[in-house]
């Protein structure tokens, strides 16, 4: 009895402190490598994909709320934005690269954020989504921090934008590769352009396993595409609820 | 000491954040600070050795990173499960759209330039 309560005890002490689902996040991530690099690298055992899955089987068997969930998680997300900074090295070490292809490097990005954005609220559109849906779903392409800021300005719903940002990097990373393959893309630096523009963060962390130059690409892709996406989103969603 | 290079990010960061608040631009603040991060190794010229190695090491895992933004896909299961096909359909079609679209551009445009240089 005595024994009981006291396990109890520890279980509620830990189920509301932090440390259990920040550290909970961390193994459920070093478990999905694990399994994806013993599998041989199969692209459909992306990691980021099998440790969501893995917490939210977890956190829906424990009846655990999203929100407690995230107050250990956040100390993990909050390096996101560190992370996003510490991006302009790999851009750095391939300046000269960069410098020769500015003009084509903006055009693909101006045309990837157009096409992102306005095929996926027109397709979604067509097949009866809700207008909440249309706005949270247009930043897809854009990296999380950013997504969510756009979505925020513009009336959607940031955590349905970040969950379908993720989704977006993980299908990407997952399909991107292969598609990029069967329509003849080979060159390593729009390979890594094509993922950046698609899949954000998720994309360069698969471009990074192709080539340090088609990561530095994947990187420049994300970063600018965050930038066009700001000026580009308004504008689509304006020309497509007609306003 | 890896601290200082640690604080350098963050440091450009907060640089990034207060000027987004400060001007109402539209732009993410770590996105500003990467902007400036790259400035200051443009200004000096390369990057310091102790940098390169801890930033290395953060884009290492820089997939760990998006797992508790992807978690919260657990609060939108009920949504998602009314309008699956919509959005089911709006990921894949414009995911395989963007990627072909995009790395057709960027291959066709280097293309163009490699020819208009051998050109001159």
């Amino acid at each position: 009895m005595e024994s009981d309560r006291a396990l109890g005890d520890i279980w509620v002490y830990l189920s509301t402190s932090p440390l259990l689902h920040l550290t909970l996040t961390v193994l459920a991530y070093l478990a999905a490598d694990w399994l994806f690099q013993r599998s041989g690298r199969k692209a459909l055992l992306n990691p980021v994909l099998l440790a969501i899955l893995m917490l939210v089987t977890l956190l829906t068997l424990t009846g655990t709320r999203y929100e407690t969930y995230f107050a250990g998680a956040q100390f993990v997300h909050f390096m996101l934005g560190p992370a996003t900074v510490a991006l302009a090295i790999p851009l750095y070490r391939h300046l000269d690269l960069i410098r020769r292809l500015w003009l084509p490097i903006l055009v693909s990005i101006v045309t990837g954020a157009t096409v992102s954005a306005t095929s996926a609220v027109l397709i979604a559109q067509w097949l009866g989504a809700s207008r909440q849906t249309l706005i949270s779903l247009a930043p897809k392409s854009v990296t999380a921090p950013v997504a969510m800021g756009i979505t925020e300005k513009v009336g959607g719903l940031p955590s349905l934008t970040a969950a379908l940002v993720v989704l977006t990097g993980v299908l990407g990373a997952v399909i991107g590769p292969a598609v990029l393959a069967l329509v003849r893309v080979r060159d390593d630096r729009a390979r890594g352009l094509a993922l950046g523009v698609t899949s954000h963060g998720i994309g360069t962390a698969r471009a990074f396993q192709i080539s340090s130059l088609t990561g530095a690409f994947s990187a420049l892709a994300m970063g600018l595409m965050a930038l066009a996406s700001a000026f580009v989103l308004p504008a689509v969603l304006r020309w497509v609820f007609g306003g | 000491m890896a601290l200082r290079f640690i604080a350098l990010l963050l440091v450009c960061q907060l640089a990034g954040e207060a000027f987004v608040l400060w001007t109402g631009l539209p732009v993410p603040g770590p996105v500003l600070g990467m902007a400036l991060l790259f400035a200051g190794l443009m200004l000096r010229g390369g990057v310091p050795e102790g940098l390169g190695r801890v930033v290395d090491t953060l884009l290492a895992h820089l997939s760990l990173l998006f797992v508790p933004a992807g978690v919260g896909v657990m609060l939108h299961i009920a949504m998602l499960r009314e309008e699956w096909l919509a959005v089911t359909a709006a990921l894949v079609l414009s995911t395989l759209l963007t990627l072909v679209v995009t790395g057709l551009v960027m291959t066709g445009l280097i293309r163009w330039l490699d020819s208009r240089q051998i050109g001159d």
